[in-house]
């Protein structure tokens, strides 16, 4: 079955770039001012690559994204985990932090990018605090989920063995606590990847949101292509190490799957 | 003792430490501005923040009040909202049903999916311009994906029976989704919609802030360039609060719709 998917899929996406052939290189239906021909966007790719766009080479710009994406979650994963296991914990930490929590969250991330321009200006700080902002809320939320939904009876037997509270946190409530803990780090790690493109699409001197944003001003459409294909491969690249991470941190879920 | 197994606060206690945690937040906040230890232009207490967003009701900034600039963000936000509902709706539905339209479609949203919303701004403006049709590109974009991803979840798992009875029945396909799978996965489609709106309107925002030049995501960038703080904290004061009611407004309907589903 996966093979018939894989050979559809590959079908289709040749398909494509078929189409995305004649529509421009061949035919010219689609203007290239509109949408690049491929030969343009691999000129853009190697231009980039080689020579350098936007007051850097490909693999700086990338480098220095890739810099700010790991701070920025690192940051939230570490401050976000916490909390959102202490609240699971302690009803009376919830019943604190909880309204706090309810007047900022509407506040959607990218809204916060102005603020920290302001605060910070428009270096890597205020990325880093942008994204922190973005990626925290998913890891809270979901490490208290996490806590709450462990079993009433796991936590009386722990108790009624007389673990000590350290020992209580280190292998009871964060091992069964983790798998939703890693569905929050999924989503603060998508949420990074967008706060970070749009907050150097706002103003940065480095990364993949600047190649966009000089591309935009320069009406390079071969450029932002480029672009954005280098934002999808680290997405995608980031999302598996995640994943990656995840199977090797719950080695009991992968044998519970096979 | 470990507190997990802990009895449940009553509702005085509650009222009474969220009043605390609040409180807590706004006297630092507060405490914070007026001692001038972080210099009032760059923290505006919360009253300043309220008091200003009082003040742009009435009087326009970067050429609009604080509620024109919402109305144009929020028809913006209804436009592409409106039309990810409308595509990925039917398309999410469609490629429940039918497998060789999931097998041609599933690869190319899945390289799709990678890109962050906010990346399409460049193609959207130089395609759709920066007024309507650019931001909504990038809505589109944000609110896309959820509904398609429901829908077709919601397709999948409608039990076997209803889709055996309805074919045994004879009903053609165009029916059999229209009557049998429509119906049955409503739910998934309306907890789909709520994720939607969310990332359409942050997304929206994201996109005011490169491009646009009315709506509040443009009156934010304004009042960052001309540093006033109290100005874009009444903006995100607003924007969280028309999202806010936006979620609302949804979450009714998905209690409507669950509620005559039995589901609660």
């Amino acid at each position: 079955m996966i093979a018939r998917r894989s050979i559809v899929g590959l079908g289709t996406i040749m398909v494509l770039v078929g189409c995305w052939y004649v529509l421009t290189s061949a035919t010219g239906l689609v203007s290239p001012g509109r949408f690049p021909s491929p030969q343009d966007a691999w000129e853009s790719a190697w231009q980039v690559t080689v020579t350098g766009y936007a007051n850097g080479r490909l693999h700086e710009h990338i480098l220095h994204s890739l810099k700010l994406i790991a701070l920025g979650f690192l940051v939230a994963a570490g401050t976000g985990v916490p909390l959102g296991l202490l609240m699971g914990w302690s009803r009376r930490a919830d019943a604190i932090i909880s309204p706090i929590f309810l007047l900022i969250r509407p506040i959607p991330p990218l809204a916060w990018i102005p603020l920290a321009i302001l605060w910070l200006g428009l270096g890597d700080a205020a990325k880093i605090m942008v994204i922190w902002f973005a990626a925290f809320v998913p890891s809270v939320i979901n490490s208290y989920t996490g806590v709450r939904t462990i079993e009433c009876y796991v936590v009386e037997a722990a108790s009624m063995l007389g673990t000590p509270r350290w020992r209580f946190v280190l292998e009871v409530l964060v091992p069964a606590a983790s798998p939703m803990i890693f569905t929050g780090l999924r989503l603060s790690l998508q949420a990074s990847w967008t706060t970070l493109v749009a907050a150097e699409l706002v103003g940065a001197l480095y990364g993949l949101g600047r190649i966009l944003n000089v591309a935009q001003q320069d009406i390079y459409p071969g450029m932002i292509l480029v672009g954005m294909i280098c934002v999808a491969i680290l997405g995608w690249a980031t999302t598996r190490l995640l994943a990656h991470a995840e199977s090797l941190a719950l080695p009991w879920l992968r044998t519970a799957e096979a | 003792m470990v507190s997990l197994a802990q009895r449940p606060l009553t509702s005085a206690e509650t009222i009474g430490y969220g009043a605390i945690g609040l409180a807590a937040f706004l006297a630092l906040w507060s405490a914070l501005s007026l001692t001038g230890l972080v210099p009032r232009q760059f923290l505006p207490g919360p009253l300043e923040v309220v008091s200003r967003m009082v003040h742009l009701v009435g009087s326009p900034f970067a050429g609009a009040t604080l509620p024109q600039h919402l109305a144009s963000s929020f028809l913006r936000f209804a436009y592409g909202f409106a039309l990810g509902a409308v595509v990925g709706i039917p398309l999410g539905l469609l490629m429940g049903w039918f497998r060789w339209l999931d097998d041609i479609v599933t690869p190319i949203f899945d390289g799709l999916r990678f890109i962050a919303p906010i990346a399409w701004v460049p193609f959207a403006a130089l395609w759709f311009g920066t007024g309507v049709g650019g931001p909504i590109l990038i809505i589109f974009a944000g609110a896309f994906p959820p509904c398609l991803i429901n829908a077709y979840r919601g397709a999948r798992f409608v039990s076997r029976p209803l889709i055996e009875a309805a074919q045994m029945l004879g009903t053609p396909s165009r029916r059999v989704i229209t009557e049998v799978l429509l119906p049955a996965s409503l739910p998934s489609i309306v907890a789909g919609l709520r994720v939607s709106a969310g990332l359409g309107w942050q997304s929206l925002i994201g996109a005011e802030l490169i491009v646009a030049s009315t709506g509040v995501g443009f009156m934010m960038v304004q009042a960052q360039l001309n540093i006033s703080t109290a100005t874009v904290m009444a903006g995100m004061l607003a924007i969280g609060l028309v999202g806010l009611l936006i979620d609302v407004g949804l979450r009714q309907v998905e209690g409507a719709v669950r509620r005559r589903r039995g589901l609660q």
